[in-house]
């Protein structure tokens, strides 16, 4: 009993690394990233089929440029990018920027919307 | 969607993409009706982006004519309905011709327009099953669309280039309401689109 508290601090920072080592997000709605999602995201994506944009389900940890079938362009598939909650940050916050020449024209200026939105596409409801 | 016709420079076009979709001179000159400006940008390091960009819309305007197809041959919709979603897909039709137009100017390549056997798989028709899942389902892609065109007018110093993008979300939203409405649902919330 008396090392529970050191168990329960251990468990967790072991499953905080395991969590941040897959990207997911520490602060981030994702109840308020999925409604997010559903305002200004699905008009070109959704969870489980390429449209305008590719699929998102399981973009964690998923190398850029790689949703099978779906016609990147050059740049994207040439990037070495891994996504995780920094890449997907620095993506949403101005795609040309991050990867030039690449063909997403949309942003997400405001930072917590960001936030939120990539807890949501790290939560069990998006892999 | 679009872009001001002021001088193009690679760091007022990231500002554009700080704001939203981004289309640059010669886009926004032809869709603002002034063909001449946009011949003087074809060809410039912006064009690229703008014709990348003027695709994605296409092919949000392409999916949007067979979704409405697809609602159409649904046999899910009763005839006054239908009309209203005929007239909507001509709407969409009529942005398709201009952005194509676009692309003819910027000397790009269209994007491929998928058949509709694609589009039915990809927007999961086949769970469509009455007339409230087909209107359901048109109101949230136009919704989405509304989205899309509000988010880049932040985008504009020029304000008819803003006013042109208000056209087309305008488009989109007169399409949501209606469908809205057709749901018996409350009116929309003041402030409730681009957010």
């Amino acid at each position: 009993m008396r090392r529970a508290p050191f168990r329960v601090a251990a468990f967790c920072a072991i499953t905080g690394a395991l969590t941040m080592a897959h990207g997911a997000v520490r602060g981030g709605d994702a109840q308020r990233g999925e409604a997010l999602y559903d305002s200004r995201c699905t008009a070109c994506h959704s969870l489980d089929h390429s449209r305008i944009g590719p699929a998102h389900r399981g973009v964690f940890g998923r190398r850029a440029g790689r949703v099978a079938g779906f016609d990147y362009s050059p740049a994207l598939r040439r990037s070495h990018v891994v996504w995780n909650a920094k890449s997907l940050d620095r993506w949403l916050t101005n795609p040309e920027l991050f990867i030039p020449g690449q063909k997403m024209g949309y942003s997400v200026p405001d930072a917590q919307d960001r936030t939120d939105i990539v807890a949501f596409l790290g939560s069990p409801d998006a892999r | 969607m679009i872009k001001s016709s002021r001088s193009v420079t690679v760091s007022r076009r990231d500002a554009l993409f700080a704001g939203g979709v981004a289309l640059s001179g010669a886009a926004v000159a032809l869709l603002a009706g002034r063909p001449a400006l946009a011949a003087q940008h074809a060809g410039s390091q912006s064009a690229q982006k703008d014709a990348s960009v003027i695709n994605t819309a296409l092919a949000l305007e392409y999916e949007g004519i067979n979704a409405y197809t697809l609602g159409a041959q649904s046999n899910l919709l009763e005839k006054p309905v239908l009309a209203i979603a005929v007239k909507f897909q001509d709407d969409h039709k009529v942005h398709r011709d201009r952005l194509l137009a676009v692309l003819k100017t910027l000397g790009a390549t269209p994007v491929r327009e998928k058949s509709l056997a694609e589009y039915a798989e990809e927007l999961e028709v086949n769970k469509l099953k009455n007339q409230a899942d087909v209107l359901n389902f048109a109101a949230g892609l136009e919704r989405g669309a509304v989205n899309a065109y509000l988010g880049i007018i932040p985008s504009f110093a020029d304000h008819a280039l803003a006013k042109l993008a208000g056209q087309l979300a305008s488009d989109e939203t007169v399409h949501f309401a209606i469908l809205n409405q057709a749901l018996g649902r409350p009116l929309p919330a003041a402030m409730s689109f681009g957010v």
